[in-house]
């Protein structure tokens, strides 16, 4: 047992080692929330069902000469690592904002980043699993060859879209209510898909729907998603990722407002 | 809005403070949460600050965590700035919390907290002390209230802190867990650890605290050990069964205060044995006589009372 005083408290601190509580923090982030049917089922599930029924379902098609098979990994993939980011820290920061949880782990030296990492690592691992169960679908039964190496690329373009969408995440997760978020997640969610072609192709969409698409985070991620399989327009790539960037700064500024306006009300 | 000043306070004398609040007003825009709150907690007792809801008592534990800072006025525990994080590892806390993640099991949810810490306890003795050994591998959502609040209690605890503040920890909790959670606290004070426990049952004060600090409209209105605070209100309580009116009554000397209680009347009496004599002799027929001390919640009622 450790020893008790009751004399001077010493005056040497220690603190914390930051990596095991980053790495327990996220575990438990992660078993938290895979345990939720809500968001586990939610998130996995509906591109999964997706790319089951309009890629496998209804048949080959070709959209500009690529399978729908194919075409469907990048744009189901976008659509997963969006909901899985969005739910996983929109949802869970407004919840823990709302019912006073938060508040016990600020009490505790519980470094704050640790929170907001364990986030964004789970929102990936969930995004990384979406997009390999596409794969595994496509290549098992969707007559899908990709070169190792372009899977692994398509991997990581999606996969690095956690970051901006996490972003998007905080922004409302602190500003939308406990019981509420999950409603305001798909006001935002299911449009931004919807307009940016994820749900059916961009050149399909009416003429002023491609327009706004190009204000739309989801956009940018699918079209360099696109790419990796040999579909998409020409033109430089670097656009897609400084839009995605300036999108993700955008949101923690207004993320860093709700956290502001929550500091002052709680004192 | 004021710049917030968390100054170091130098502590000494002989008996050490480990916490200490000086001046400190809290300001919610209009209102005043806290107004000129002087505090101190000293090493190896445990305070209550009680006081009716809204009396400022979560207001204080919040400045004295960290969480919000002063208006004005100075917030120290050890020494140091309370929202520093290596002031955190020494100091434990047990809020009141809306909902906690419910699908982690006990032991998962004090195995990240335990992470927080430099100095843990271990594991089985967490559970031991909270009495969790039989829930551990229970989710949070499908224990019961009281087991519930056993589980922020051990959050609070896992981290082998010096000073504990405990808001509310017996709230809502049936009698028989209020009292298991009793029995813990008393436990942590023997163990050598300083506790800040803020409650609204008087009984709850009564039984834990050495010092009572009673908050009423964000100011401390009495300060004392729980006999100093229930001395406060004057002298006795008499019960009786008689036919006199209460005009008659509230002119025998010694009588502060006369009411009615169903059949019984209550008399406070600073000179009970006066006025039991003066009752005599008035009535003889007077039955059903008791005296006791005023309780705690008596001392409270006069007290905030008063401040009204």
């Amino acid at each position: 047992m450790a020893s008790v005083s009751t004399s001077m408290p010493a005056v040497t601190f220690t603190r914390p080692n930051p990596f095991p509580i980053c790495f327990k923090e996220a575990k438990y982030e992660f078993l938290k929330c895979l345990r939720l049917p809500m968001y586990a089922v939610s998130i996995m599930l509906f591109p999964i069902m997706f790319y089951i029924l309009f890629g496998l379902v209804m048949g080959r098609q070709t959209i500009n000469g690529i399978s729908t098979t194919v075409y469907l990994i990048p744009a189901y993939g976008t659509f997963g690592v969006m909901g899985a980011s969005l739910f996983g820290t929109a949802a869970t920061l407004a919840s823990d904002r709302g019912f006073g949880w938060l508040q016990v782990k600020k009490a505790s030296p519980m470094p704050i980043y640790a929170y907001f990492l364990a986030k964004l690592i789970m929102s990936m691992i969930f995004s990384t699993a979406d997009v390999l169960m596409l794969l595994a679908l496509g290549f098992a039964f969707g007559g899908v060859h990709l070169a190792p190496l372009v899977a692994v690329k398509l991997v990581l373009t999606l996969v690095s879209g956690a970051l901006p969408f996490c972003a998007m995440g905080l922004a409302i997760g602190y500003f939308a209510g406990p019981t509420s978020a999950p409603a305001v997640i798909n006001v935002f969610y299911l449009p931004m898909s919807f307009c940016s072609g994820l749900w059916m192709p961009f050149m399909f969409l009416p003429k002023f729907i491609q327009k706004i698409a190009v204000f739309l985070p989801p956009y940018h991620l699918s079209q360099l998603a696109f790419r990796q399989v040999g579909f998409g327009q020409s033109g430089p790539s670097l656009w897609h990722w400084e839009s995605l960037a300036g999108f993700a700064l955008i949101c923690l500024g207004v993320a860093w407002v709700g956290h502001q306006r929550d500091q002052k009300a709680q004192g | 809005m004021a710049t917030a000043q968390v100054l170091p306070i130098q502590s000494g004398r002989v008996q050490q403070n480990v916490a200490q609040m000086r001046g400190a007003n809290k300001n919610f825009g209009e209102v005043r949460a806290l107004v000129n709150f002087d505090f101190n907690v000293r090493a190896g007792t445990l305070t209550a600050l009680l006081g009716p809801n809204g009396a400022g008592k979560t207001t204080a534990i919040k400045l004295l965590l960290g969480l919000a800072r002063p208006t004005t006025g100075q917030v120290s525990v050890f020494g140091a700035d309370p929202a520093e994080s290596a002031t955190r590892t020494r100091v434990g806390a047990m809020l009141q919390v809306g909902r906690v993640p419910e699908t982690l099991r006990v032991r998962e949810h004090i195995d990240l907290f335990s992470s927080y810490y430099p100095n843990p306890l271990p594991i089985t003795e967490v559970l031991s002390i909270a009495g969790l050994e039989d829930l551990r591998n229970r989710r949070f959502g499908d224990l019961s209230g009281g087991q519930k609040q056993r589980v922020l209690f051990a959050l609070a605890i896992c981290g082998n802190p010096d000073l504990l503040f405990l808001d509310e920890p017996t709230v809502g909790l049936d009698v028989e867990a209020r009292h298991l959670l009793w029995q813990e606290i008393r436990n942590l004070l023997g163990r050598g650890k300083t506790v800040v426990l803020t409650t609204h049952y008087l009984e709850e004060a009564d039984a834990l605290a050495d010092r009572v600090a009673v908050i009423n409209k964000g100011s401390i209105i009495a300060e004392g050990t729980p006999a100093e605070i229930k001395s406060r209100t004057a002298g006795k309580k008499i019960r009786c069964v008689t036919q006199l009116s209460l005009d008659v009554i509230r002119k025998i000397k010694g009588v502060i205060d006369v009411k009615t209680d169903r059949e019984t009347t209550v008399i406070q009496a600073n000179d009970p044995e006066s006025v039991l004599r003066g009752l005599l002799s008035l009535d003889l027929e007077v039955s059903g006589i008791e005296v006791t001390s005023a309780g705690l919640e008596d001392a409270f009622l006069a007290l905030t009372r008063e401040d009204a």
